[in-house]
């Protein structure tokens, strides 16, 4: 069954940035999609779309379907209701994101409590069940965010996220700014959560590694669109797109003797969402690109099995470039 | 025990070491003492880079701004070309200009009301540099890959990306020229495209200008990327070091396993230690890792017959020079039977 489906999603900010430019994805109950790029590249403003926490004067256009519901269609009662219970996000940066003034406690039972309508001693239950599910202990619900280490903040973010009973997650960056032993425990709990509860999980990153390891399914994208898509293992060891494989190539494997003095990156910074190239936006940086690159933009193509990519080298186009999990 | 500093695998004598390093920080309100560098000797040599590796709160971070004279060290010393570290004021004015700090975030370590020239050029107005200070402020930008240099004098970091806001801070520490820079998570909160741009400009500037270099990071692809030598450290002491091909890929410290064994594309089943790293004012009994070892908890050691070792006998500091050591019983126990 189809979870969450995003058609030809569109988003230009009040500045006339472009930042998500015609982006096609698709998810299952149960499954755990992965979308990777870097800084600018419109993952956030994606994540952010889904839920419409975009600012006033975003103009969104396309269609994203949650349970069958078009989520931009709908009221602002239902939004409102749809966000939390329906689906939630885990921010990146959860130092930011919890309250500094309120317990932890009553930062998880606050979604409850406007949600549920449950008692305030059944929130707070509730609220000790949640935080042994991510594995710290329920008087911990008493503390203040700075009394808790960046992992157990994290964790809070999670227990918060899980409050209302969500079909879909929405995990932009989870363990980004953690270690190495943390970001593992970290990347654990959310695999076991995702499939104890059979939730839908998108997880944003720029880490391919990680996406790679706990995804069933990867996205790459490049300036506001999907430039590759695939099984997560695949696309991470075998990228058909030049970006795909720059930010493959990017996180050395230890032990490969071809990484060792040699750290390999992209030239070239990301483009402006306001000033985009023409032709194939990744062609002023892409190693291997054509002199019709500059005129002619690419859209996907078959690069295989339920694979897709976006360059003039990979396969033939598709002829609806549409891309369905 | 503390060895005195080994000589280089090249004969050369160390450029930067430390030698029985310690430093405690005072608890609060009568609380115990934290002893975040809790005695290491570490010795970097000229040309070399030098990967310390750890979690948060294993006292990295402090060991590297002891090493510049940022915190006084409370036991031990630190010398440099030979001479014990002067803490006068006059001292250690000299002192950072031969070995310099690039900080992490680098939106954070510039001032966002200073041009990309006024940033680079801080530290030559600071040391009274007597040259062009417009020539050499243009020759640290190009060395930093920011070229054409004069198209970025007068740019402030907002209008900069993340990697060219990285390599300004990196201009900045080498118009002084240097001879070793300390590097604070150089690439922590860079993208992935970015980071290998950066890491081959230290690998670059070490063959263009003989820089050596003290990494300071998490990250241990990174070490594998551009190290010579790696330490891992932790809670305030060194645990392996060595060569990083041998460290990397055949690790003998169990910590140092579990740190590998996590890696998205590591082989065989991760071992994730529970827990977050211990507090560095209750620094455990025996090995100081044992409360939290797998090889201890799985009964492993008992059978090599150094589990009261592990839970009695603290391991001495290993020594700074280039061989491979490794602080731990059920390790050496491994070597000797």
């Amino acid at each position: 069954m189809t979870l969450l489906e995003v058609r030809n999603l569109e988003v230009t900010y009040a500045g006339g940035a472009a930042a998500v430019r015609g982006v096609n994805l698709s998810l299952d109950a149960g499954q755990k999609l992965g979308i990777a790029g870097e800084s600018g590249c419109g993952k956030s403003t994606l994540a952010l779309a889904l839920l419409r926490l975009l600012p006033a004067g975003t103009r969104t256009s396309g269609e994203i379907l949650l349970d069958g519901e078009d989520v931009l269609k709908m009221k602002w009662g239902r939004v409102r209701a749809v966000r939390w219970a329906g689906a939630s996000i885990v921010f990146q940066g959860a130092m930011h994101s919890l309250n500094a003034v309120h317990r932890i406690g009553d930062q998880i039972a606050e979604p409850i409590l406007l949600h549920r309508k449950a008692t305030p001693a059944g929130a707070r239950k509730k609220t000790g069940e949640l935080l042994e599910h991510v594995g710290l202990p329920a008087a911990r619900a008493d503390a203040y965010p700075h009394e808790l280490s960046g992992g157990q903040r994290q964790r809070v973010m999670i227990a918060m996220a899980l409050a209302c009973d969500p079909q879909l997650v929405i995990a932009d960056e989870p363990t980004t700014a953690l270690d190495v032993m943390i970001q593992a425990q970290i990347l654990r709990l959310i695999e076991q959560l995702v499939s104890e509860q059979e939730l839908g999980l998108v997880m944003i990153s720029h880490d391919l590694a990680v996406l790679a390891d706990t995804c069933d399914r990867l996205a790459v994208m490049y300036a506001g669109r999907v430039v590759e898509e695939g099984p997560a293992q695949q696309v991470y060891e075998d990228a058909q797109h030049p970006y795909g494989k720059a930010l493959s190539a990017a996180f050395p494997r230890i032990g490969d003797t071809a990484s060792r003095f040699a750290p390999r990156g992209l030239p070239g910074d990301p483009p402006d969402p306001s000033a985009l190239p023409s032709g194939c936006t990744f062609h002023p940086r892409c190693p291997v690109a054509l002199e019709s690159c500059a005129t002619e933009d690419q859209s996907l193509r078959d690069a295989g099995a339920a694979r897709w990519a976006a360059c003039v080298h990979v396969g033939a186009p598709v002829p609806d470039a549409r891309s369905t999990v | 025990m503390t060895t005195p500093p080994l000589l280089g695998a090249e004969g050369t004598p160390p450029l930067l070491s430390a030698e029985g390093l310690h430093v405690t920080f005072p608890g609060r309100h009568g609380a115990a003492r934290a002893r975040a560098v809790d005695g290491v000797d570490l010795d970097i040599r000229p040309g070399e880079i030098v990967a310390l590796v750890g979690e948060s709160g294993c006292g990295k971070t402090t060991l590297a701004r002891s090493l510049l004279g940022l915190v006084p060290a409370t036991g031990g010393r630190v010398t440099f070309d030979g001479k014990p570290l002067d803490y006068s004021s006059r001292a250690l004015k000299a002192y950072r200009k031969r070995v310099q700090l690039v900080l992490q975030d680098p939106s954070g370590s510039l001032n966002p009301r200073h041009t990309v020239y006024d940033a680079v050029a801080e530290g030559l107005r600071i040391h009274g540099y007597g040259g062009d200070e417009r020539a050499a402020v243009a020759e640290a930008l190009s060395r930093a890959g920011l070229r054409p240099p004069e198209r970025f004098f007068l740019r402030y970091p907002h209008e900069l990306s993340g990697g060219q806001r990285q390599r300004v801070v990196i201009a900045g520490a080498l118009v002084l020229e240097p001879e070793l820079i300390v590097a604070d998570e150089p690439v922590a909160s860079l993208d992935a495209s970015v980071r290998g741009e950066i890491l081959a400009l230290l690998l670059r500037l070490r063959t263009e200008l003989g820089l050596s270099a003290l990494v300071v990071t998490h990250d241990l692809g990174l070490a594998w990327n551009i190290a010579d030598r790696v330490a891992v450290m932790y809670l305030g002491r060194i645990v392996e070091t060595g060569e990083v091909e041998q460290v990397l890929t055949a690790p003998r410290h169990p910590y140092t396993q579990a740190l590998l064994s996590v890696l998205p594309e590591a082989p065989g089943d991760p071992v994730v230690l529970t827990g977050e790293p211990p507090d560095p004012s209750r620094i455990p009994s025996g090995c100081r890792f044992h409360a939290r070892c797998q090889i201890l908890a799985s009964g492993e050691a008992e059978r090599a017959g150094v589990a009261d070792a592990c839970r009695s006998k603290d391991l001495e500091v290993l020594g700074g020079g280039g061989g491979t050591q490794v602080a731990c019983h059920w390790a050496r126990a491994q070597v000797t039977t």
